[in-house]
């Protein structure tokens, strides 16, 4: 018995370390409204989702980086550009490209369970193969007390943990998390990007990660991409070659890790004016002079 | 519920107050009701009311009276017939008008002009279009529960957060396991809202239809407690009004403790808040 269940994590763990997929998005440009209220929110932007690695996308709040979640999730098309996943063009949402969004989306009126199965179930794979997949899943994410549980019961972490397994149960070619520990406590967020950062070392499936914590971004990130204030486009990519696995307590000391951060921070610190001062070039100036004096 | 914990909540002080408020409120009742024969001077408006000991005596002399009864059986009727009728038409067509657009464009305006005619003013007409005097009531009865239900289906059903349709979406789930998976179970809270509601509201309708249709052909004991009410305020029997009032109160509470309970069951995920 011991040795089949054995068996049988080892054929669970395999199935979720084949997917190779790669996101190639080409000077998109997505404006809302119509007429002298439309709102330019992405332009001629570019990038790529390279295979098998962890892409962060970090920019200053309200930059458009949801929008550009929604595009490549399919749930919205860009005004011009493409985007296309494995050389197809995406069309519209599906199980191979899965969203894990700001706030929890866990049905409220499922248990854990229930909620790990509903892809399965939606799709008529109510069967014993997604049952024991749902079964290791729940355990992975040390949810198995937590099982017939609803959402309300459980902590915030361990939202994000269910919601992790509901995600990981459809085996998506692409994870694409969207800001996913926004809200949660210091101690529970650090706690999420090692247990996320450990679940992503194990697979190496490909991740696009959204956030606009610094310390989250070079901690998680095997490229970082910085996106520049609205409307969006890509400023820079930055290779993160720290080793993994990584450690929260080591990341500190890591003189890479210092050196990268004081980089980014430079970046995002122009960016982050751009959008303070509101496109007003006095408060432009007086920013930059003040934190010339500051700095 | 175990009977100590019924015997907890009972004498809980929460429950000790509420008796007694009670307990003061009658006693101010009965000293208002009686102020002229006990003072001499009669209090204003509380000293024309029958004191609640000869309403109780009323009471009790009705306790064994089949027609009473009869009466509650008959609003109750009229009240879960008219209630049953409500939801099974108003929760389809609210989650209709929440889903499909072009439904929306085409019942909403109507509704929104029907809706505020109070259904006490269906009365006349409804008295005129349905064949017997017991379908026009159960239809004002109806129309009670109705334009609440549907309001708050809608609402709810619009109101559902959008990324669950999109985590749904993208999981592969089809239309129709969406409906069913997500926007029922997340409209039915509203639906349960919707009817708790409805349900006070058409206690409120079937009373006065009651009265103002003279309660059905049989008359008299056939009427309801609406009729209960009116027939002995004809009569004369002041203490029997109250007690009418009072039975409406309870036949209320009742329901809606029903719909409440009913409701808790479908939506077990709203208690462990």
């Amino acid at each position: 018995m011991n040795t089949t269940t054995e068996d049988s994590t080892k054929r669970r763990a395999a199935s979720f370390s084949q997917a190779s997929s790669e996101i190639v998005v080409t000077n998109i440009s997505k404006s809302y409204g119509a007429g002298p209220f439309s709102k330019q929110i992405v332009t001629d932007c570019s990038f790529t989702i390279e295979s098998n690695k962890l892409t962060v996308m970090i920019g200053p709040s309200g930059c458009g980086k949801s929008t550009l979640i929604q595009l490549i999730a399919g749930f919205e098309s860009p005004d011009s550009g493409t985007i296309t996943m494995n050389g197809k063009p995406i069309t519209g949402p599906g199980k191979d490209r899965l969203v894990l969004f700001q706030e929890s989306a866990l049905f409220p009126w499922m248990t854990t369970w229930d909620n790990i199965m509903y892809g399965p179930r939606a799709r008529g794979e109510d069967d014993a193969e997604s049952v024991e997949l749902a079964e290791f899943l729940l355990k992975k994410v040390g949810l198995e007390a937590f099982r017939d549980k609803y959402p309300q019961q459980l902590s915030g972490g361990m939202q994000r943990r269910a919601e992790l397994a509901r995600a990981m149960i459809n085996k998506p070619e692409v994870m694409i998390l969207d800001e996913p520990f926004r809200g949660l406590d210091n101690m529970s967020k650090e706690l999420m990007w090692e247990y996320y950062a450990g679940l992503y070392e194990e697979d190496r499936n490909t991740n696009f990660f959204v956030t606009t914590d610094i310390d989250e971004a070079i901690f998680l990130a095997d490229r970082l991409l910085i996106m520049t204030n609205l409307p969006t486009s890509t400023r820079s990519v930055i290779e993160i070659d720290i080793p993994r696995p990584r450690r929260i307590d080591a990341i500190g000391d890591n003189d890479r890790a210092n050196e990268i951060k004081a980089e980014v921070m430079t970046q995002l610190h122009e960016e982050a004016m751009k959008s303070f001062s509101g496109g007003s070039k006095a408060a432009a100036d007086f920013l930059d002079a003040y934190s010339k004096r500051a700095g | 519920m175990s009977l100590s914990k019924f015997s907890d909540k009972l004498f809980s002080r929460a429950a000790l107050r509420g008796i007694f408020a009670i307990c003061v409120f009658m006693v101010l009742w009965e000293v208002g009701a009686r102020s002229e024969q006990w003072f001499g001077y009669r209090f204003p408006f509380v000293g024309l009311v029958p004191p609640p000991t000869d309403v109780l005596v009323s009471w009790s002399g009705l306790i064994g009276d089949a027609g009473y009864w009869h009466s509650w059986y008959k609003s109750f009727l009229r009240v879960f017939g008219g209630f049953t009728a409500a939801m099974l038409i108003g929760i389809p067509l609210g989650l209709i008008m929440a889903v499909n657009k072009s439904c929306y464009g085409i019942i909403f305006p109507t509704f929104e002009v029907l809706r505020p005619i109070p259904p006490l003013a269906w009365v006349p007409a409804s008295i005129i279009f349905w064949p017997t005097q017991e379908l026009s009531i159960a239809f004002v009865t109806f129309l009670g529960a109705f334009y609440t239900i549907v309001i708050n289906v809608l609402g709810g059903a619009k109101s559902i957060n959008k990324q669950f349709i999109q985590a749904a979406l993208s999981m592969g789930a089809s239309q129709w396991d969406i409906f069913r998976r997500i926007v029922l179970p997340a409209t039915l809270p509203s639906i349960v809202v919707g009817s708790a509601v409805g349900m006070g509201i058409t206690w409120e309708v079937v009373v006065a239809a009651e009265m103002i249709s003279g309660g059905g052909a049989s008359g008299g004991a056939g009427g309801g407690l609406g009729f209960f009410i009116w027939s002995s305020y004809v009569g004369g029997s002041y203490e029997q009004i109250i007690v009418g009032m009072f039975s409406i109160g309870i036949a209320g509470y009742i329901s809606s403790e029903l719909i409440r309970q009913l409701g808790g069951k479908f939506t077990p995920w709203l208690k462990t808040r």
